[in-house]
């Protein structure tokens, strides 16, 4: 299952290989990750879409993360009120006569045609992971020439600015009852 | 006033209270070790890098203190990895401060020039690469601070040449300012009561205390939470030394070598309380059988090991100390007398099969060597080791008293750690009695720091334990790989006359009437002495736990042996 974390890091060099080589040397895999700047000047925000096997393995990461000195907090939103999304521009091959096929498409997902060339245009898709999914599903057949998104970024609902720490996150009063301990069977 | 770079790290390093540092100097911190010439610290050169990390590392395990290691770039930073592990996997707080070179050159492949930031990333606590001399100061502060709070362990500090040659204002910083790095201390009041309904129903309790203790200071608190809840201790391997082994609740020591009873205690529990440790594959066997009726309560001050391999009914991040000490009022007294009774006859089975039961068969076995030493010392030596079979001999048989005596590589079995570890140790406690029992593979991994031991004229005792084998490794080639002995026979030098090339004196001893003689001889020899013991060749650690068996299944010492003896 995907889980999304947000984590909030000191913004310093080496910071990402920091959390890049937690991610490896712990044997997790990262799906996507996005970096940028945040309203505080000097603190950057990641997004981390983590494939793991269930909650426990999902509470390890986000301790592993809040164990390193840059990383000011974590929250994982996976199961929190939020929005995500995710950006892809697509170059598709397009003959004059496939771009209104092309258009009518990125109409529905509300894409937008950001560059046409002569025989190919680019689509920017925004939204939500399984949109994009959906979209560049439809295009394929068409021909895709070249494809890059952005992975995806999180933002929970509500008032509160920042992010919360997850309740447990450092350790206390977390209880997994489907806990399997390494090497069960 | 401007100062330099180097003189603001040692500034620095003298407010942090660093007597002493290990080190070697090369290229990339010719400035440091220029500069150092004007404070008071007292400067142990080394004979190979790796040595000057155990011995930062022995250094804190004896003291609590913060110990430093110095290298240059390159291959002398390199040279250091193997201890900076070590110190990881046992949280031990040292501090590696190495030259690089000038920061205009990172990158471009520059003479000596290695990415000792991006190699020690993750087998450090946390690491730095200084650039200018203005981060100096701040830096060195932080790195203290880090190395020595919440889980200690080792924190590099790698320093361009130009940062230690620039002048620049020096103030020193009043506070650390770490937005992200802020360790827990007290656990919630409501998981304590959690944990105390446990304590008070449980029947068949065991408190797993492992290094945690010591590193928290926790130890009195510890007693007291024992003996006032009537629960008997088991250690892990670096945890021996948290309690009294000669105390009545203490089982000694847990795992794939521990003690038969506690081992069966821990299996047989229907409460475990993990006071600093980290279930650790070797206190464990495997998991899916381990401590099948028992409910757990961890604590530990790093939320990364709760449920890491363990499933915690409670679990308490805080410092162990703070923990506990909020934890002994909110429990009684309790009785576990059929408990205790239990674990007794559990013993007794234990001490029938013990080699301490055997006769004088004219050879000589370690765990008897290590029987002596103890008797002479009166268990009040600090005893360091390296990795393998005297290892657990030692752990068995030097029943520890006290805590921050039994300095051993842990969770990274690092071999050649024994000798450099003991000189640290020997420099952290001058007054006390420092032995290092050692197998004739690990010790000639490390053994240039003989000459380290000889110049500083280190009063550590070395006691070579040599059977001319990797003997565990032999013992597993013995048990598990048909006895197809493969690369485990080792040819050893004569160790007395390497000693002696050093001007150390030392003996050979090879039959039990020589041992007592020997002991004395090296006590009552100032500074280093070696003693090179010929031991029984192929005997096997008992008990043992084998991979991939649960915890109570032990390989024990054949019972005939117990018959023998009669």
């Amino acid at each position: 299952m995907q889980y999304t974390l947000i984590a909030l890091v000191e913004d310093k060099p080496g910071v990402l290989n920091r959390v890049a080589s937690l991610f490896r040397r712990r044997n997790f895999n990262i799906e996507s990750l996005a970096v940028g700047r945040t309203e505080k000047p000097g603190v950057s925000r990641m997004t981390i879409v983590t494939n793991c096997e269930n909650d426990v393995d999902a509470r390890k990461i986000e301790a592993h993360l809040y164990k390193l000195v840059n990383v000011i907090d974590v929250q994982d939103v996976t199961r929190q009120p939020s929005v995500t999304r995710d950006l892809a521009l697509i170059k598709v091959k397009a003959t004059p006569e496939q771009r209104s096929e092309i258009n009518n498409l990125a109409a529905i997902f509300r894409a937008r045609i950001v560059d046409v060339a002569p025989d190919s245009v680019i689509v920017e898709a925004t939204g939500t992971e399984d949109k994009v999914e959906g979209m560049i599903e439809l295009l394929r057949p068409i021909g895709i020439l070249e494809m890059v998104r952005t992975g995806q970024v999180a933002m929970t609902r509500g008032e509160h600015s920042g992010i919360r720490r997850t309740p447990g996150a450092n350790g206390n009063g977390w209880h997994a009852e489907e806990f399997v301990p390494v090497g069960a069977d | 006033m401007k100062i330099s770079g180097a003189e603001i790290l040692w500034e620095c390093l003298t407010r942090e209270g660093v007597e002493v540092v290990f080190g070697y100097p090369g290229g990339a911190n010719m400035p440091i070790y220029d500069a150092m010439l004007s404070y008071p610290v007292h400067h142990v050169l080394v004979r190979h890098e790796q040595g000057a990390a155990h011995m930062a590392d022995g250094y804190a395990r004896a003291s609590g203190k913060v110990g430093v290691a110095m290298a240059t770039s390159g291959p002398g930073a390199t040279n250091l990895v193997t201890g900076i592990a070590t110190a990881m996997m046992d949280s031990s707080p040292i501090v590696c401060i190495t030259g690089q070179v000038h920061a205009h050159l990172l990158g471009g492949d520059a003479f000596q020039e290695t990415d000792v930031a991006g190699i020690t990333l993750p087998i450090t606590k946390h690491n730095y690469l200084v650039t200018s001399a203005d981060e100096i100061a701040e830096v060195v502060r932080e790195a203290f601070y880090i190395a020595r709070s919440g889980r200690p362990g080792p924190v590099l500090i790698d320093i361009c040449k130009n940062a230690q040659i620039e002048q620049t204002e020096f103030t020193y910083p009043e506070e650390v300012k770490l937005p992200g790095y802020q360790p827990p201390s007290h656990a919630p009041k409501a998981d304590l009561q959690k944990a105390v309904k446990l304590i008070e129903n449980a029947e068949r309790p065991v408190i797993l205390c492992g290094h945690g203790v010591m590193m928290s200071g926790a130890e009195e608190v510890l007693q007291h939470f024992a003996i006032k809840t009537n629960t008997p201790v088991a250690m892990t391997l670096l945890g021996l030394g948290a309690f009294p082994a000669s105390h009545e609740l203490s089982l000694g020591m847990m795992g794939m070598h521990g003690e038969a009873h506690c081992n069966l205690a821990i299996q047989n529990a229907d409460l475990l309380l993990a006071f600093g440790m980290r279930f650790d594959d070797r206190v464990t066997g495997t998991l899916n059988t381990y401590a099948p009726g028992a409910k757990k309560i961890h604590i530990d001050i790093d939320p990364s090991e709760i449920h890491k391999n363990v499933k915690a009914d409670v679990p308490l991040v805080g410092d162990l100390k703070t923990v506990v000490t909020d934890l002994i009022p909110m429990v009684d007294e309790y009785e576990h007398e059929e408990w205790m009774k239990q674990i007794r006859e559990w013993k007794a089975d234990g001490d029938a099969r013990s080699i301490m039961s055997w006769p004088d068969d004219g050879k000589l076995h370690v765990s008897h060597l290590v029987h002596d030493l103890w008797e002479a010392t009166e268990g009040g030596a600090i005893v360091t080791t390296d990795v393998g079979q005297h290892q657990m001999w030692t752990a068995q048989y030097y029943f520890m008293e006290k805590p921050k005596r039994w300095l051993s590589s842990g969770g990274a079995g690092t071999m050649g750690f024994g000798l450099p570890s003991a000189i640290g140790a020997w420099f952290a406690n001058k007054n006390e009695e420092v032995w290092t029992v050692v197998g004739d593979g690990g010790f000639q991994m490390t053994q240039a720091e003989l000459s380290t031991a000889a110049q500083e004229g280190a009063n550590v005792k070395i006691a070579i334990m040599n059977n001319n084998f990797l003997g565990m490794v032999r013992q597993w080639q013995e048990f598990f790989f048909e006895k197809r002995y493969s690369a485990v026979n080792m040819r050893t030098p004569d160790f007395v006359k390497i000693a002696e090339a050093h001007g150390i004196p030392a003996r050979l001893v090879t039959k039990p009437e020589e041992v007592q003689d020997a002991i004395a001889f090296a006590r009552d020899t100032p500074g280093p002495v070696l003693l090179e013991f010929r031991v029984e060749q192929e005997e096997a650690v008992y008990p043992m736990v084998p991979t991939g068996a649960a915890l109570d299944q032990m390989l024990r010492r054949p019972v005939r042996t117990a018959v023998e003896k009669e």
